[in-house]
C-alpha cells in the first residue's frame, strides 16, 4: 500500500514540477508548484516526517507561494513571449545538459549506491515525531536555531529596503512610493 | 517501507527538472520557482537518509534549509520588483547592463 501512494505522488509530483517550468504563464507556473509542494508533503508523510510534512504545508505552499503569487500579480506578468533563434538555442542546449545530468545520476545511482544496512527503527515510534525533533531541536542544534532567527530578521530588513527603491532625501516631504510586497507592513512613517 | 534508491532516484530527477527550468527559462520569477524545486529535492534526499539511518538530525536540517529559503525567496522577489521598477522586464536576457 505504502509503495503505491508513493508511486502516485511522486508521479504527481513529477509532472507539476514538468509543467512548472514548461507552462508559458506564471500563474500557472505558481500553482503547479503549489502542487508539487504539497504531492512532496505526502510523501513526507509517508516517510514518517510529519513535522517536515506540514511545514513543507505551512511555509512552501503557504507563506513561499503566495509571496510569489503576489508578485506576479503586482508586476502584473502576461504569458512569456519564447520565440527567436537564440532563445530556441538556448533552449535545446538546456534540455540536452539537463540530459546529460540525469543520465549521469542514473549511472552513478545504478552502480555506486552502496547505503548500507538500514538502522532498525527502534525507539523512532516511542514519542511523537514532531516532539523529538522539537527536543532535538532545542538541545543539540540550539544555536544554529538561535542564527536561524537572525537570519529572518536580516531577510526582513533587507527586503523592506531593497524593495522601496530609491530613498528620497530626508525632509523631502513627498512620501515613498509604495512599499515592497515583501515588505510586509508598508513603511509609513518613512 | 519505500527502498532508499526510490528516493534518490526521484530526489535526483527533481532536482534536474529544477536545473533545466533555470537554463531554459528567461522568466526571473520561474527562475526562482526551479531554485525552490532544486532546494526541495535536497529536502527530500535529506528526510530519505534521515529514514533510512533512523535519525533525526535530517529533518532538523531541513528546517534549517526551510528558513533560509524563505530568506532567499523575500530577498529575491525584493529585488526582482526593484529590477522590474527600474527596466520594465522580468527576461533575464534583456538585462545585460554588466555585458559591455
Amino acid at each position: 500500500m505504502i509503495p503505491l501512494l508513493f508511486v502516485a505522488f511522486a508521479a504527481v509530483l513529477l509532472v507539476s514540477s514538468l509543467l512548472v517550468i514548461l507552462h508559458r504563464s506564471p500563474v500557472a507556473s505558481a500553482l503547479y508548484l503549489v502542487l508539487a509542494f504539497c504531492s512532496l508533503a505526502a510523501i513526507y508523510l509517508l516517510l514518517h516526517a510529519e513535522f517536515i510534512g506540514l511545514v513543507q504545508v505551512v511555509v512552501y505552499a503557504g507563506a513561499i507561494m503566495v509571496l510569489f503569487l503576489f508578485v506576479i500579480m503586482y508586476l502584473n506578468l502576461g504569458r512569456d513571449v519564447e520565440s527567436g533563434v537564440t532563445i530556441l538555442l538556448r533552449r535545446g542546449l538546456g534540455w540536452l545538459l539537463g540530459a546529460a545530468l540525469v543520465a549521469e545520476g542514473a549511472l552513478l545511482l545504478s552502480r555506486g549506491l552502496a547505503p548500507g544496512p538500514a538502522v532498525p527503527p527502534a525507539a523512532a515510534a516511542a514519542a511523537g515525531n514532531t516532539q523529538q525533533v522539537g527536543l532535538l531541536l532545542y538541545s543539540r542544534y540550539l544555536f544554529p536555531f538561535e542564527l536561524t532567527s537572525i537570519i529572518l530578521l536580516v531577510a526582513m530588513i533587507g527586503a523592506v529596503v531593497i524593495a522601496r527603491g530609491r530613498s528620497e532625501p530626508p525632509g523631502a516631504g513627498a512620501p515613498p512610493p509604495a512599499a515592497g510586497p515583501a515588505a510586509g507592513p508598508p513603511a509609513e512613517d518613512a | 517501507m519505500i527502498p532508499l534508491s526510490w528516493l534518490l532516484a526521484l530526489s535526483g530527477v527533481l532536482f534536474c527538472i529544477g536545473v533545466v527550468g533555470v537554463l531554459v527559462r528567461r522568466n526571473a520569477l520561474v527562475i526562482f520557482m526551479s531554485i525552490e524545486l532544486m532546494l526541495n529535492a535536497a529536502n527530500l534526499a535529506f528526510v530519505a537518509f534521515s529514514r533510512h539511518l533512523n535519525s533525526l538530525d535530517g529533518q532538523v536540517f531541513v528546517f534549517f534549509v526551510m528558513t533560509v529559503a524563505a530568506a532567499e525567496v523575500a530577498v529575491g522577489l525584493a529585488i526582482i520588483v526593484n529590477l522590474f521598477r527600474l527596466r520594465e522586464t522580468v527576461f533575464v536576457d534583456e538585462i545585460n547592463l554588466l555585458k559591455g
